[in-house]
């Protein structure tokens, strides 16, 4: 037992900083055993803003043996419900369904900063088998008392402690925790289990919330019910940048169970029932000044480039002039990605309840914790006083990172003075979404006489650098990043933010379009010329496991028909590799993704088929971004506010997917809901060249940019 | 005009006395409380709200509650039977096939229908058959598996 190397602190800290206060917190959970644990990256986040928490998670094994752990993270489909209850399961020695997951709840779990950037399981997961592995240990202490044996001579299944020379010498961990309250502060992590002695980390589990999600038990915040409850819709101004100038509302104002409210920029309409308000909106008549915008989707990759203003070097290293007289060759190319939408099924929605002095909030929000956070800020309530519940939220893919509707919902519930539900029409969550912003991508690189690449310039305009350092061996390179305009002007005139694998399905895109311009000029197999720059062991591991599941051969002549592709990407630490096969129609344009292999090193896997599913998510999900994903937008207007013009990815468009994981179990765990995708605009457009000759530099590959880039084929 | 609309919902009757032009899928999940029916996008185009009207998966957001008068209608919190679950439901659950679940009722009831017609479809059945439900998580492969295993189960049954 880690008895002496535990810590038990003394912790002194600002009470007012959290959403209840820690005696609060603790009291009414009851006896039993407590683990109270801290991540680290939360840790600091907290730090900067000088609100230290001393924990920010933790678990409990209540006295009739049953286990909760109470955590931050939201279930958004990505399934931590299920791995982080898998991890915790196995380091305690419990089965899967002793374990309860509350989670999201800012009144019963501690500060989490949000989820996202796949780092449940990397960051949240090892600590969480730390308090696991506390937990038993604790146990197995109180057990060895009990029974009178040894602890070495201890062992447990199921939740029963035995003695391992005489087996019916047992004691349940319920029968340990009854009538004891024992809190323990994890400070130094104890011993966690290593290969070879997990029972369920790295075996296949269903998912565990998949029982109400079928049978339609499963609450959203659109399900939640408050007596008293009105809806709410908002009024959706016609552009991004409209202000307001008049607003009649005396039609609505007439109608019986109606009622309109106007807080500066939002209006609303609000009847018990959603659709009748949304009708209603209708008889509002609003009018708007609109400004004119300087560039539309169409114009606004020039717009960028013309304008650019200084940029950020972020990685410099040799001398591109050396490099340039190095080079053989030197290829320059330009690659644009448009604006797309997250689309989640699940519109944002949130309910606001005002009782007395407390707030509740129910929000699909991937961040209840800074929704929380801004709520007591802008209504100058304690923080005690605000609860943020985010139940189950039908995806997020970044978009939910964002809690307009909740803000909107508040200043709304605030003015009538009841409980109201905001459901976002489709079209509302079109036009109020964080769009993942338009970008280029300027690549001037060369490369010798053997195949090497001597130089590398890269220069993005319209977004950030997720994806965009090099791990190609390049000896002479740079990296600048161009986030603002000439003038100091933002670049974006709707709202962008992050986006499944932020940046880096745009930067992957292009540096992996550009390696195959490059291989293509070097007549060099992409394969070949790839495994030529890189120089990384596990990268080229992964590289060859995922050629090999592929039976990737070199082709005789390049392009060569066949629509074979492949790209390369590298995101949240995770080497990943994708091979592809397509079949191009010449005459229509239109792309048929035949097969899609994906290789991956994600270090130790929790639940392989968690991995394979959000895999899978990921290459559906990348098809439409690589084909047919686009907001068009002039004026600040959104040209795209329906699936009608905005095509998700379907079933018949499923290539065969199969992937390849990399045994590496004693590294450590990954996240897997983001690398697959980032290499889907690269590996299309690849494959559409090796089917037709034709390069496409700006994806999505939609058929008629197919058709344009057919007809410009040498 | 509130109009006094009745008929069988999950094998019982009910009535309801509002608009007969509002949404099916409101009154449902408003004025009778089912919460299972999803609103995606209230025109027809993402299939989350489908339901199963006589034996036809329809999208209850543009169906007109006028409409199933005197009807029977089934959502997925009648699918289940005396506590046990459809085939579609435990093979959905089985194979992983849903993510964030938002779009799972809609598929299951629209398999259910697609299953109606036809008890032994092909691939190809399936796909032209669940083509126009959305499903953003990517759990596509998984759904077509799993209606491939329920139909299967249920022919077994038969």
């Amino acid at each position: 037992m880690n008895d002496d190397k535990l810590q038990v602190a003394e912790h002194g800290r600002d009470e007012s900083l959290y959403p209840v206060s820690r005696r609060e917190f603790l009291q009414g959970l009851g006896g039993g055993i407590i683990i109270l644990f801290a991540t680290g990256d939360l840790g600091q986040g907290q730090q900067r803003r000088g609100e230290r928490p001393d924990f920010n998670a933790y678990l409990r094994i209540g006295e009739d043996g049953r286990v909760t752990c109470f955590a931050g993270k939201v279930e958004l489909g990505q399934g931590p419900m299920t791995s982080l209850a898998q991890t915790l399961a196995d380091e305690l020695d419990v089965s899967l369904d002793s374990v309860d997951m509350v989670m999201a709840d800012t009144a019963r779990c501690p500060f989490d900063a949000g989820t996202w950037g796949s780092t449940t399981t990397p960051r949240f997961g090892p600590i969480l088998r730390a308090a696991g592995a506390e937990a038993r240990a604790v146990l197995i202490g109180l057990a060895a008392v009990r029974l009178k044996v040894p602890k070495e001579q201890l062992a447990v299944k199921d939740g029963v402690v035995f003695d391992k020379t005489q087996q019916s010498r047992r004691v349940t961990y319920a029968q340990l925790t009854q009538g004891k309250r024992i809190e323990r502060h994890l400070e130094q992590a104890p011993e966690i289990k290593t290969v070879g002695q997990y029972n369920l980390i790295g075996k296949p589990i269903n998912r565990l919330d998949a029982r109400d999600k079928v049978t339609g038990k499963a609450k959203y915040t659109g399900d939640i019910r408050v007596p008293g409850m009105v809806s709410a819709k908002v009024l959706r101004p016609p552009s991004h940048g409209a202000t307001l100038t008049s607003l009649d509302t005396s039609a609505v104002d007439e109608m019986e169970g109606y009622q309109v409210v106007r807080d500066g920029e939002l209006v609303a309409v609000l009847h018990k029932n959603p659709d009748q308000a949304e009708e209603a909106l209708k008889n509002l008549k609003a009018e708007y000044d609109i400004p004119k915008a300087r560039f539309d989707d169409k114009t606004v990759f020039d717009y960028f480039m013309d304008n650019a203003g200084e940029g950020r070097v972020t990685d410099n290293a040799g001398n591109l002039g050396s490099g340039r007289k190095l080079a053989k060759e030197v290829v320059e190319e330009t690659y644009l990605n448009g604006y797309v939408s997250h689309a989640p099924i699940e519109t944002h929605t949130a309910v606001a309840h005002f009782e007395g002095d407390k707030l509740t909030v129910w929000a699909s929000t991937q961040t209840p914790f800074g929704l929380h956070r801004q709520l007591t800020r802008d209504l100058g309530m304690p923080a005690e006083n605000v609860r943020v519940i985010a139940p189950f939220v039908g995806g997020g893919f970044g978009g939910k990172i964002n809690f307009e509707q909740a803000i909107q919902v508040v200043k709304i519930a605030k003015i009538v003075k009841k409980p109201v539900q905001l459901i976002w029409s489709r079209a509302d969550e079109f036009f109020y979404d964080t769009f993942r912003p338009a970008a280029a991508v300027k690549i001037k690189s060369g490369f010798d006489n053997s195949g090497k690449m001597v130089l590398w310039d890269y220069t993005v305009h319209g977004m950030g650098g997720r994806g965009a350092k090099l791990f190609y061996d390049v000896p002479n390179n740079r990296t600048t990043l161009h986030r603002e305009l000439r003038n100091g002007e933002r670049q974006h005139l709707v709202k962008t933010g992050p986006w499944r694998a932020p940046d880096n399905n745009t930067n992957s895109f292009a540096r992996e379009s550009h390696i195959d311009v490059m291989a293509a000029r070097a007549g060099i197999d992409p394969l070949e010329f790839r495994l030529k720059n890189i120089q990384d062991e596990k990268f080229r591991a992964v590289l060859k496991a995922g050629a090999d599941k592929f039976g990737w051969t070199p082709a005789k002549k390049s392009p060569s028909g066949r629509g074979y592709g492949m790209a390369c990407g590298f995101d949240v630490g995770v080497p990943v590799v994708l091979f592809a096969e397509v079949a191009v129609d010449e005459r229509t344009g239109s792309i048929q993704v035949k097969r899609v292999v994906c290789a991956q090193d994600l270090g130790l896997v929790i639940n392989p088929e968690g991995v394979a599913l959000q895999t899978e998510g990921c290459i559906t999900m990348g098809m439409g971004y690589a084909l047919t994903e686009e907001i068009h937008h002039s004026d600040g207007r959104v040209g795209d506010l329906s699936f009608g013009t905005y095509e998700l990815p379907r079933f018949s468009w499923l290539p065969k997917i199969e992937m390849v994981l990399i045994e590496a179990d004693d590294e450590p765990s990954k996240g897997a809901g983001e690398p697959a995708i980032i290499c889907m605009g690269g590996v299309l457009a690849n494959a559409v060249y090796d089917a037709t000759g034709a390069r496409v530099f700006q994806i999505p590959m939609t058929p008629e940019r197919v058709k344009q880039a057919i007809a410009a084929r040498a | 005009m509130n109009e006094t609309i009745s008929f069988t919902l999950n094998g019982k009757e009910v009535t309801v006395t509002t608009e007969g032009e509002r949404p099916l899928l409101w009154v449902l999940r408003t004025d009778l409380g089912l919460t299972g029916t999803k609103y995606g996008c209230g025109e027809g185009t993402c299939g989350a709200c489908t339901v199963v009207m006589g034996n036809r998966a329809v999208r209850s957001c543009i169906v007109p509650v006028r409409s199933v008068r005197n009807r029977e209608v089934l959502t997925i919190e009648g699918l289940a039977r005396n506590g046990q679950l459809h085939p579609l439901q435990e093979a959905f659950a089985k194979h992983d096939a849903l993510q964030c679940g938002f779009c799972t009722p809609g598929m299951i009831l629209n398999a259910y229908s697609l299953l109606l017609r036809k008890p032994e479809p092909t691939y190809e059945d399936i796909v032209s058959g669940m083509e126009y439900n959305l499903c953003r998580c990517g759990a596509h492969t998984r759904i077509i598996r799993a209606i491939e295993d329920a139909a299967a189960e249920m022919k077994g049954a038969r």
